[in-house]
């Protein structure tokens, strides 16, 4: 069963059409990357994933449930995370985590922080207010909270942005082992394509709200022969028509 | 279920436990308009009661006991709206609403987060006015349970009615959670009566269930009976503008989610 179905989906605002009439599936325990350039409309397909906001057209389902009826059931399930939306700053990270521990009912919510503490390695951090930590540190307990309810739909906003590559590279093996331990399916908006090559088993590339290109990081290198992503990304990013037609 | 729905609940109110129990200045701010309002009042009061011998005792009640209940409905008001800024000050509301977390349950934690606040900065009113001015709040009987619950619930509604306008209208209407219900102390005959307005404002003045409660207090304090026509038009107003806030909210909370004000605001 695919853990992620959309069809058709669109949202227009005003005379914008941020997405244009997109279809994907997102098969259980997969992880799946989301490319394209600014504006090309990932954070508006993951916000109508997460409920946020409201398709113009089309529908979504996710983890079997109708997201129009009955998102509250497939919210519980799954998590999310960007570096963009933040914590309270005046809690510690302590009590933000506990907060997310109750709003997801998560069971032993202590022994659940304590798991995320050493593998995140932000122990020494649990009673320091989330405002005064590094974007590294932010980051770190961010993805914690978005682990906190063992999710089995994981949707991450570019989740190593301004990271160093140590830390990025933390981040990207925690989330392997997750993924590996759990089963679960993680869909991962991002710009940065060494990351999409390391975990994504597919990838969808999206241009003005349109997916232009889909297939594995080896299909999509072989049709556009190049070594790696990032060219594969450009050659797509500045074409002007021929990959919209792929669909 | 139940139980799930009561522990979101508690998350919030948790989060904002957790936000005050380490910050005086935000306490502080709690206690601080209410004592400040009730000096000032009590002060005036006692000046004029010292003067005129005869109506003074009573118009200090009727002043005093009008500061300290209309303190409800603002503290009420203002401890659930900004119970919301809190979520949008600190860029949080993007989590928050992609837990499970019901917008009920929002509200609910909104209104029980507002009662720990209205407590922590009315009981200190309270004991002041007791102290300094000898006059016992619990004086008014259990009509004041009548009152309290009453303004209570009007500033939940009147708070559910600016969230639904920051919803619309972004943080541009933030300032509304501190002048809107100040705006509406002419009219709610807090310290006079609905018969001293012109004629042409009685009518908005009644359509407020605190201008009943205050008519109802004047009532106890004069005549020392329950003015239940009062009391009654009161609680009918109240359920009729909590619905109207409920409708509100509901209705402009579904349009920022298709508008996308969710992801925005505070932005």
């Amino acid at each position: 069963m695919d853990t992620i179905r959309v069809s058709a989906l669109s949202k227009r605002y005003g005379e914008t059409l941020a997405v244009d009439g997109i279809d994907f599936a997102v098969p259980r325990g997969a992880t799946v990357g989301l490319l394209g350039g600014n504006g090309a409309g990932k954070t508006t397909t993951i916000a109508m994933l997460l409920g946020l906001l409201v398709p113009s057209a089309g529908s979504i389902r996710v983890l079997g449930h109708d997201m129009a009826r009955d998102r509250f059931a497939a919210l519980a399930r799954m998590n999310f995370s960007s570096p963009y939306v933040a914590l309270p700053q005046r809690l510690t990270v302590l009590e933000n985590l506990r907060v997310y521990g109750h709003l997801y009912d998560v069971r032993d919510a202590a022994r659940r922080i304590a798991e995320l503490a050493e593998e995140l390695e932000f122990g020494g951090l649990l009673h320091r207010k989330a405002g005064q930590l590094s974007a590294g540190q932010r980051t770190r307990v961010a993805l914690a909270k978005a682990l906190i309810n063992r999710p089995e739909l994981l949707l991450l906003d570019e989740p190593t942005a301004s990271l160093d590559p140590d830390t990025g590279d933390l981040l990207r093996g925690v989330l392997e082992r997750f993924r590996a331990a759990s089963g679960a399916t993680i869909l991962l908006a991002s710009h940065n394509m060494a990351e999409v090559e390391r975990l994504c088993s597919f990838v969808l590339m999206m241009k003005r709200g349109r997916i232009v290109d889909r297939g594995t990081p080896d299909e999509l290198l072989h049709r556009y022969g190049r070594d790696d992503l990032e060219d594969v990304f450009l050659d797509i990013a500045r074409s002007r028509g021929a990959a919209e037609a792929v669909r | 279920m139940i139980r799930a729905s009561l522990r979101r609940i508690w998350g919030l109110i948790y989060r904002h436990v957790a936000l005050y129990r380490t910050s005086w200045p935000r306490v502080l701010e709690l206690a601080y308009w209410p004592t400040l309002q009730l000096c000032i009042w009590g002060f005036t009061a006692s000046f004029f009661g010292a003067r005129i011998a005869s109506t003074g005792a009573v118009a200090f009640g009727l002043l005093v006991g009008g500061v300290l209940l209309w303190e409800v409905a603002l503290r009420s008001q203002m401890g659930m709206t900004l119970g919301f800024l809190e979520e949008i000050w600190s860029r949080n509301l993007g989590h928050v609403f992609v837990s499970p977390l019901r917008p009920w349950e929002l509200v609910a934690a909104l209104v029980a987060s507002s009662i720990v606040k209205l407590l922590i900065g009315f009981v200190p009113a309270v004991l002041l006015a007791w102290l300094l001015y000898a006059f016992n709040i619990f004086s008014l009987g259990w009509p004041l349970a009548l009152f309290g619950a009453n303004l209570l619930v009007m500033g939940w509604w009147v708070s559910l009615g600016i969230i639904a306008l920051i919803l619309r209208h972004g943080s541009g209407a933030e300032s509304l959670a501190w002048s809107l219900l100040f705006g509406l102390t002419p009219f709610s005959a807090v310290f006079y009566p609905v018969s001293v307005l012109p004629a042409a404002v009685r009518p908005i003045a009644l359509a407020l269930p605190s201008s009943h409660v205050f008519e109802g207090m004047r009532q106890v304090l004069l005549h020392g009976t329950v003015a239940w026509g009062h009391m009654a038009w009161a609680a009918g107003l109240n359920a009729a503008w909590l619905l109207a806030g409920i409708l509100l909210f509901t209705w402009q909370f579904h349009r920022a989610r298709v508008r996308g004000a969710l992801i925005a605001i505070g932005e």
